[in-house]
C-alpha cells in the first residue's frame, strides 16, 4: 500500500523542528510500524539523506524503548500494544499518518522522534527499590508467605515497561501511572513495606522536580498503557503518600 | 527545590482539590434543599422562613465564611494545577485524538470551573450582595409578613436572558460534577473494586439531580409554574 507519512524532524535538542512529508509505497500490511520506518530509513540513506532517529530495541513489546505518537495516539491505534507490536494492517492504502515524539517538558527531544526518558530513571533511583543486606545472610524470598491477591496486583504493576506512553497521552503530561506502578509493585510486598513511606515521599518529590504535570484522573493513561496498568495503582500511591505525609516526623 | 508545605507536592494539591470539592458538594446539597422549598408553591412563605433562619443564624453565617474560604482554596489550587499542567507540555501535538482515551469534560475541568465561577459572580451579585448589603425591603413582605427573598427570585427570573444564563450555569455544573465527584474519591485514594461502581453511580446521580433541580427553579418561576 501507499502512505503519506508526516514525520517530526528535529536535528537536536535546541533545533526548532518541523513536520516533513514522506510519501512511501510498497508497504506490506505484515510489516510492523517500526519495520516500515526501517524501509523508509533505508531509502533515505540510499538518497544520501539523514535517516529518521527513533527509539527501539527488543521489538517484542517488553523493553519499553519504542515510543511514537501515531495519528494522535501513544503507540498508535489499538489497545495494549507498543509501537513495535503495531502492524501496518491497521492502516488503509492512501492513509496519511502523523508521527510525532512524546511531548513533555520532562522528556526533551534528543533527535527527531527520540526523546530522553532519563527522568523516569531518576524517579526510580529516588526510591524504586528494596534495600537488601547482601553480606551473605540472604533469606530465600519464597520463605516469606505473600497473599496471592497481593502478589497478582504487584505483578500487574511490575509489568510497567517505563515506555512513557502515560506521560505522552496525559493531557497534563503527568507521570503518575509510572510512579504509581513502581510504588505499588514494591509496597504490596512484605519486603518493600519497611521503606514504603520514604519511597512514596521520595519518588513523588522526584516526579515533581522533573516537571511532570498533575494527575486529574482523566484515565487516558490507563487506556493507552501498553501493559494495561490500572488507575487502581494511582489510588494506592495517593493512599501511600497521604499516609506518609501525615505521619512523617 | 523539593515542593513542600501546604500546597507543596502535586499530590497535596490534589488532596486539597478533592477535600474542597467534596466540601462544596455538601454545600450544594444544603443550597439545593433550601431553594427547593419554593416548590411548596405557597407564595414563597416556607422558603422565606428557612432563608431568614439561614441568613440570621450565627452558626450558618460562620459556616458561610468557611464556605468562601473553601471556594477560594478550590479556585487558587485549581489555578496552580492548571498552570503547572500547561508548563508540563510546552510543545503541543500537531495531531491529538483526545477522544480516543478520555472524556472531553474530564480534560476540561478548568474551563468548566471558569464558566461556573463567572456564573457564580453574577449569581452572588443577584442574591448574596442584594440581601447582605443592599437590603430587600423594597420587595415588601410575603403572606406571613416575612422578608420576601422569593420576590427577589421572581424579579431575577422574570427576564428570559437571566433564565438562560442560569440554566447554562447549571449545565456547566453538571459536567464539572460528573467528573469531579468521582475524581475526588480517586484523588484521596478511595478506589476499591467493590465500591467503585457505587461511587460512580452516586456521582452521576448527584450530577444530574442537583443541577436539574437548580435549573428548574428559574424555569418554573419564568413560566409561572410556581408563584
Amino acid at each position: 500500500m501507499k502512505l503519506n507519512l508526516k514525520i517530526w524532524r528535529q536535528k537536536g535538542p535546541n533545533d526548532k523542528g518541523k513536520i516533513v512529508d514522506y510519501p512511501v509505497s510498497d508497504v506490506s500490511e505484515d510489516m510492523s510500524f517500526l519495520e516500515m520506518l526501517d524501509v523508509l530509513n533505508d531509502d533515505l540513506v540510499r538518497k544520501g539523506e539523514d535517516p529518521i532517529a527513533f527509539d527501539h530495541d527488543c521489538r517484542e513489546g517488553i523493553c519499553g524503548s519504542c515510543s511514537l505518537f501515531i495519528n494522535g495516539e501513544a503507540h498508535g491505534p489499538g489497545k495494549g500494544i507498543t509501537t513495535c507490536q503495531l502492524h501496518m494492517r491497521r492502516f488503509k492504502d492512501g492513509d496519511t499518518i502523523h508521527v510525532e515524539p512524546w511531548r513533555s517538558a520532562a522528556f526533551p527531544v534528543i533527535r527527531d522522534l527520540a526523546v530522553s526518558r532519563a527522568a523516569f530513571d531518576r524517579i526510580q533511583a529516588a526510591g524504586g527499590f528494596v534495600s537488601v543486606n547482601t553480606s551473605g545472610n540472604l533469606v530465600d524470598g519464597n520463605a516469606v508467605p505473600i497473599p496471592k491477591d497481593d502478589a497478582d496486583k504487584a505483578f500487574d504493576a511490575a509489568t510497567c515497561i517505563g515506555c512513557g506512553a502515560c506521560v505522552a497521552t496525559c493531557p497534563n503530561g503527568s507521570a503518575m501511572l509510572f510512579t504509581a506502578a513502581k510504588v505499588s509493585q514494591l509496597s504490596l510486598f512484605p519486603q518493600g513495606k519497611p521503606e514504603r513511606k520514604r519511597r512514596a515521599l521520595a519518588m513523588v518529590e522526584q516526579m515533581d522536580k522533573e516537571g511532570f504535570g498533575n494527575c486529574s484522573n482523566t484515565g487516558a493513561c490507563e487506556i493507552e498503557c501498553p501493559k494495561n496498568i490500572s488507575l487502581e495503582h494511582i489510588a494506592r500511591l495517593n493512599r501511600e503518600y497521604l499516609a506518609a505525609t501525615v505521619t512523617k516526623e | 527545590m523539593p515542593r513542600q508545605g501546604l500546597f507543596g507536592s502535586s499530590l497535596v494539591k490534589k488532596y486539597w482539590m478533592a477535600l474542597t470539592g467534596l466540601f462544596l458538594i455538601t454545600f450544594l446539597v444544603v443550597h439545593a434543599t433550601v431553594n427547593a422549598l419554593i416548590f411548596c408553591n405557597d407564595g414563597g412563605v416556607t422558603f422565606n422562613t428557612v432563608a431568614h433562619f439561614f441568613g440570621t443564624n450565627i452558626l450558618i453565617r460562620t459556616a458561610e465564611v468557611v464556605l468562601f474560604l473553601g471556594l477560594i482554596l478550590h479556585i487558587v489550587d485549581g489555578l496552580m494545577l492548571w498552570s503547572q499542567n500547561r508548563a508540563a507540555r510546552p510543545v503541543k501535538y500537531a495531531m491529538e485524538k483526545g477522544g480516543a482515551n478520555r472524556s472531553w469534560y474530564s480534560a476540561s475541568m478548568g474551563i468548566l470551573g471558569t464558566l461556573i465561577l463567572l456564573f457564580l459572580i453574577l449569581h452572588l451579585f443577584h442574591f448574596w450582595v442584594r440581601t447582605r448589603f443592599n437590603g430587600i425591603e423594597e420587595f415588601g413582605v410575603d403572606a406571613a409578613g416575612q422578608e420576601n427573598l422569593f420576590a427577589v427570585m421572581q424579579l431575577t427570573f422574570s427576564y428570559g436572558g437571566g433564565v438562560v444564563v442560569y440554566v447554562l450555569g447549571c449545565f456547566s455544573l453538571f459536567w464539572h460534577l460528573l467528573h469531579g465527584f468521582k475524581s475526588a474519591f480517586q484523588s484521596l485514594g478511595l478506589n476499591h473494586k467493590r465500591y467503585n461502581g457505587f461511587i460512580a453511580f452516586c456521582g452521576t446521580a448527584f450530577s444530574i439531580i442537583v443541577p436539574t433541580l437548580f435549573a428548574l427553579m428559574p424555569i418554573s418561576i419564568y413560566f409561572k409554574w410556581i408563584q
